[in-house]
């Protein structure tokens, strides 16, 4: 078997070998490196950097008509639309208030979940970095829910927080009263919260993980020779070398934390009322779930998210940067 | 008993656990309780009947009624534990309830009806792993359809992107030539747009080419990954380049070197991007569920989202389906774990 797919790999080398060669000859060396960039870039440009662009069209032009032709140029219209308040800090008074909600909810879901999961993920790290038995084992079972798709975990935890559910069977069990967990706006929220760290939290302890392993253990037995006791060898010698990668991590749970969609929609459906809509669904919806597709709102809604991400971004790479120097 | 205690807290290599030992073990044994106790109980629950899942408080295993048959009945008959007021208890069928009282026959002699108030009988039960929901799942559920689509998505795409990643890869890390800082700069820049930025525009584009409700629309446009040719770039400038020339010499196309010298050497990368791959592709949610509208084109996420819309509270269903979705990439998890956990720690990326 091996042997027979060998010979066709063969077979096949020969035949590109043979049908590329007369390329080669005209376009040479150099030139083959051109060949060989341009199907990614072709994917590339057609379907991530030509949409880049065409967003902007997009959040300038009205109309609810999706090829670009037929939508009327409206200027700042869209934008106007999502930024028109009375009062910035009520989402019921201003024009497009699911946004404004949808804004709202993102910021505190983000606070939330970035912090709980940086704090999380190191202890779970400097854990599995300790000299334990069964270590691979820890490791995998901490991991494991990140390979799970989004709708799975939606609905694990759905099926164990429904109002018959396990987590009402304990607590009734221990004497409490069953809790709505679903209907609740606030438990929702804390919910969406609670299974992102779950699903996520395993792919961000495995990089501090890896940031931990690269410590070299001559700086841990210079610290204890010197006197230093388990929590000051943890601030002076293994936070200042984990920075950088403390550093990648927060950027990456930052990113990913603002766009928030892909486990609440099969849980919550955005719900109760409004209380778990993110910024992705409300783009979501405006441009391909309502009646009417207001693709310009959406794409306006979207930039707005990509100014921000490009902020958040920049100020990373600052903040990494000058903690590198000091 | 100090003999014991020291056993317990002996540890290779250091002298004694001590209490941060303990800390980490109990932490550690919680956490595994929290990442696992789920999906552990989503799948013993998929075992169950749909009466045994409104059951309040659950239990663990699956249970089932026993039933017997009786002479005189053409059903079998639901098994009761009768305690009477003298404290005896039996074992009874019951024919059929009235309100409160149930008219039970002992299956022994099936001629004589006794009434008892419901409140005296407790069902007879045993443990029994019902395959039903499975079978009519994915009945209800076009489960092969939808199997078949997602097959197909995470394959085709997966090949595309090796291919299309190490070509551009190969290219950047073995050749000089005008433009290639402009796009390995580009490259690290789209790592950072991420899907759900560019939605509307990207969907334009796939109606404009006409692969919306195609399953090409979402194969072609997640094949160029940056992170791949990220990845398989920074393994390639590891590979010598006196390799690549003395091919040269030797009269090798440039196509050859590629497929014979630089695959090869490059296939711990290969098998690292193959693995995040599949992963990816298999859980894809938002795009797919944007493209597809037509429901025989859907993917095991979307149709199960889609399904779980349907059935709201059909659990017995839904918990089967959702069991058969995770099987495949748990599947891959147990027999490659050490290969995908090292890989992403290596690389940092998902």
């Amino acid at each position: 078997m091996a042997l027979l797919l060998s010979e066709l790999y063969q077979g096949l080398i020969s035949l590109v070998d043979f049908v590329m060669h007369p390329l080669q000859d005209r376009v040479g060396i150099k030139g083959m490196a051109y060949i060989f960039v341009l199907p990614n870039l072709l994917i590339f440009g057609i379907f991530i950097l030509l949409p880049m662009l065409l967003n902007f069209y997009y959040a300038f032009t009205g109309g609810t008509q999706l090829f670009p032709q037929n939508r009327p140029f409206v200027g700042m219209d869209n934008l106007n639309t999502l930024f028109t308040c009375s009062d910035f800090l009520v989402p019921n008074s201003c024009r497009e208030d699911l946004f404004w909600r949808a804004v709202f909810n993102t910021f505190g879901y983000v606070a939330a979940q970035v912090s709980l999961m940086i704090i999380l993920s190191l202890v779970t790290a400097l854990a599995l970095n300790r000299d334990i038995r069964a270590r691979g084992f820890f490791r995998s079972v901490f991991f494991y829910p990140v390979l799970l798709s989004p709708v799975v975990v939606a609905l694990i935890w759905k099926w164990i927080l429904q109002q018959n559910g396990l987590l009402n069977a304990l607590i009734v069990g221990l004497g409490g009263n069953a809790i709505p967990f679903m209907v609740n706006p606030q438990w929702a929220q804390l919910w969406v919260v609670f299974i992102s760290l779950w699903a996520q939290m395993g792919f961000f302890t495995l990089i501090l993980l890896a940031g931990l392993q690269a410590i070299p253990h001559e700086f841990y037995e210079a610290a204890s020779i010197d006197g230093a006791g388990r929590w000051r060898s943890f601030r002076s010698v293994t936070l200042p070398l984990l920075m950088p990668t403390l550093f990648v991590v927060i950027l990456l749970s930052l990113i990913r934390a603002v766009q928030i969609f892909d486990q609440v929609f099969p849980f919550t459906s955005g719900g109760p009322g409004t209380a778990t809509l993110y910024i992705v669904q409300y783009i979501f919806q405006t441009g391909f779930s309502n009646q009417t597709k207001e693709y310009g709102l959406a794409a306006a809604a979207s930039l707005v998210m990509a100014s921000f991400l490009l902020i958040l971004t920049v100020l990373q790479l600052r903040a990494g940067r000058s903690s590198e120097v000091s | 008993m100090n003999s014991v205690l020291d056993f317990l807290t002996r540890t290779r290599g250091k002298t004694r656990l001590e209490a941060v030992d303990v800390l980490t073990y109990l932490y550690l044994l919680f956490g595994t309780i929290i990442m696992f106790g789920p999906v552990v109980w989503l799948v013993m629950s998929s075992f169950k009947s749909q009466t045994d899942l409104i059951r309040f408080p659950p239990t663990f295993f699956p249970y089932r009624q026993e039933t017997v048959v009786v002479e005189g009945h053409d059903k079998p008959l639901e098994l009761y534990t009768v305690t009477f007021e003298d404290g005896t208890t039996r074992q009874m069928a019951q024919v059929r309830r009235v309100g409160i009282e149930a008219q039970m026959i002992d299956p022994a002699a099936p001629a004589e009806i006794v009434k008892v108030n419901i409140k005296q009988r407790a069902p007879v039960e045993s443990v029994y792993v019902s395959l039903e929901n499975y079978t009519n799942g994915i009945e209800r559920f076009n489960f092969w359809t939808y199997l078949k689509n997602t097959v197909l998505v995470t394959t085709a795409t997966t090949i595309l992107t090796l291919f299309v990643n190490s070509m551009a890869a190969f290219a950047l890390s073995k050749y000089q030539f005008r433009g290639r800082d402009t796009i390995l700069l580009l490259t690290i820049c789209t790592l950072m747009v991420p899907l759900s930025v560019i939605l509307i525009p990207v969907f334009l584009v796939i109606t404009q080419i006409g692969w919306n409700n195609n399953l090409l629309g979402i194969i072609v446009p997640a094949a160029a990954t940056p992170t791949g040719v990220f990845l398989l770039r920074q393994y390639m400038l590891t590979i010598p380049d006196e390799l690549i020339d003395s091919a040269r010499i030797d009269g090798a196309s440039e196509w050859r070197i590629y497929l014979q010298i630089i695959l090869p050497l490059a296939r711990p990368a290969l098998a690292v991007l193959t693995i995040f791959s599949i992963m990816w592709r298999w859980n894809d949610f938002l795009w797919p569920l944007i493209v597809l509208s037509r429901s025989e084109l859907f993917t095991l996420q979307v149709g199960l989202n889609s399904f779980q819309g349907e059935l709201q509270t059909q659990w017995d269903l839904i918990l089967a389906m959702t069991v058969l979705t995770l099987l495949p990439i748990t599947l891959v998890f147990g027999f490659l774990q050490s290969y995908i956990t090292s890989g992403i720690a290596t690389t940092g990326m998902k």
